[in-house]
């Protein structure tokens, strides 16, 4: 498994192929689709994020010391949005989600979304990751 | 006939891009955009006259003061407010709802009942939840019709002898449907119960005659009728206004102060505490001139045709939707697209340089009724055009295409 920072340069990588925001767009609505998504029993209060004009629910477990994270979202762009950061930092050292560097959002041209303005709650998402992460280290301690 | 251009000319922001995009502004019930008379308005407030007002000797205080209260006589002379008096400044729509609210308990006792409508705006219901938790009252709820019609009958029936005060807004910012507040406030009164009128999405839009309407208390926002944000009126009935103990203490509304006792200001100065939005209650007399200028009947008549018109083009987008489509109602369209969430439309549409609101419109009771998580929301002013219209489908064709 690559590291964070591979699977982030990966990603920018991949979206600097694309000329305009359109085509930036689609690939990420195109990344949603395969979304590791989380089981319907997960879907629930308990698993929500708030802070979303969007419903998104992310569930975590631990594998072999590593954070393994589903999610999923009624809306489309944001279900792109939550699947790029899961694809980086899904199956990964809690401490090295804890650590991970953020600012690949804006590099690959989604700075808007981090703005506190925006009501999809990419902050919230990170957050939420993070604090997973942070809980599942503070038990291995 | 409205000269569409002229009048697009006089509003600065309209001319910049956003996205690399001309900006077609279609966020009106949230904010209205301001004509240059009244940023000029301010700056010159600022640049000439600035003083405290209704306290200095001096000649500048004196002048701010007189172009303050000219102001006021605009705004009362606008909604037809029978006195200045009863035509209070306060710092906006929520402010002036909650000026009433928190001084309600002299008209709701124990027991009784406050009426409130299933489409009102966050900040027409939790004030009136709070009142009611303070003086053990009960919230009732006029419910709402498929059509974001009110239920009328519903709403005759909830009155009764207990019904202490009734709350409704002219017209619903989540649907834009325009509520028969006439009939209401006839009804209400019946019953010797009081009734507020939020008049934050009609101020801008129609020609509002507050003593025709006859109602106890009406609110307006300066800022959504071209007006600058943290200024807003109040309309009382003065014995209303009278019985309603003030807001806030402070400066300015005292008669006499002793360690003992204070006696109050007369109106309006009653609920005007501390130094008010004076640059914005200016600017604020200056945004109603440009409206008396085009004239209020010719805007609602030019925006009826652009709701017509938005309405028929959205209607022909497959698997739209339109909640609260009945004729009368503002330039207001509220509406969702079969299998899309508004929050991936407005985005895209974004990115396309269109302003449009998505989600609940802090108006959450309302969305739950249609069992919807928001709606995508375009709301038209005078300013707007047919061919910004055609832009603004083409984007949502745009968008239905990208998300499906």
């Amino acid at each position: 498994m690559n590291s964070i920072k591979e699977i982030q340069e990966e990603i920018i990588d991949e979206f600097a192929m694309f000329d305009d925001w359109m085509q930036r767009y689609e690939y990420m609505i195109d990344l949603g689709k395969s979304l590791p998504k989380i089981e319907e029993q997960h879907k629930n209060d308990d698993h929500i994020i708030k802070g979303c004009q969007s419903k998104v629910w992310v569930h975590a477990d631990l594998q072999d010391d590593k954070v393994i994270f589903t999610a999923d979202s009624d809306a489309i762009i944001t279900k792109g949005i939550i699947a790029i950061l899961i694809r980086a930092w899904s199956q990964q050292k809690p401490q090295d989600i804890i650590d991970a560097d953020t600012s690949f959002i804006d590099e690959i041209g989604l700075k808007e979304h981090l703005s506190p303005t925006r009501a999809n709650g990419l902050v919230s998402m990170i957050k939420q990751l993070k604090m997973y992460a942070l809980a599942y280290q503070t038990q291995q301690n | 006939m409205l000269d569409i251009n002229k009048i697009r000319a006089d509003f600065p922001i309209l001319s910049r891009k956003v996205n690399g995009q001309p900006l077609v502004y279609f966020d009106n019930a949230a904010t209205s955009q301001k004509p240059q008379q009244v940023i000029d308005k301010i700056v010159e407030y600022y640049t000439q006259y600035n003083a405290n007002i209704h306290r200095g000797v001096h000649a500048l205080s004196q002048e701010a003061t007189d172009l303050y209260e000219a102001s006021r006589e605009k705004c009362r002379a606008f909604f037809n407010i029978p006195t200045s008096r009863q035509c209070l400044f306060t710092s906006g729509n929520t402010h002036s709802i909650n000026a009433v609210a928190s001084g309600a308990h002299v008209f709701v006792n124990q027991g009784d009942e406050v009426i409130v409508s299933a489409v009102e705006h966050h900040s027409n219901i939790v004030p009136w939840q709070m009142l009611c938790e303070r003086v053990g009252a009960h919230l009732k709820v006029i419910p709402v019709l498929d059509n974001g019609q009110l239920d009328m009958n519903a709403y005759q029936n909830l009155l009764n002898a207990r019904t202490a005060f009734v709350v409704v807004n002219h017209i619903s910012n989540a649907l834009g449907v325009t509520n028969p507040v006439k009939e209401i406030i006839a009804g209400a009164h019946k019953h010797q119960a009081k009734v507020l009128i939020d008049g934050a999405q009609s101020c801008g839009h129609m020609k509002v005659d507050v003593q025709d309407l006859d109602a106890d208390f009406y609110t307006m926002a300066g800022h959504k009728m071209c007006g600058p944000t943290g200024i807003g009126l109040l309309y009382g009935k003065e014995d209303a206004l009278l019985a309603l103990p003030p807001y806030q203490g402070g400066g300015e509304m005292i008669d006499q102060v002793t360690f003992e006792h204070t006696t109050y200001a007369g109106l309006p100065h009653k609920f005007e505490a501390g130094t008010p939005n004076i640059a914005g209650g200016i600017a604020l007399g200056a945004a109603v001139d440009y409206l008396n200028e085009i004239g209020m009947e010719h805007i609602a008549a030019y925006e009826n045709e652009l709701l017509v018109y938005g309405t028929e083009k959205i209607k022909n987008i497959p698997g739209a939707v339109i909640y609260g489509d009945v004729k009368d109602k503002a330039a207001v369209i509220s509406f969702n697209v079969e299998n899309l969430h508004p929050y991936d439309i407005g985005t895209i549409v974004d990115k396309l340089g269109i302003a449009v609101r998505t989600g609940h419109h802090c108006a959450q009771p309302i969305m739950d009724r249609y069992q919807i998580a928001g709606t995508v929301r375009a709301s038209f002013a005078f300013y707007n055009t047919k061919e910004e219209i055609d832009v603004m489908v083409q984007a949502l064709q745009r968008a239905v295409n990208m998300l499906s």
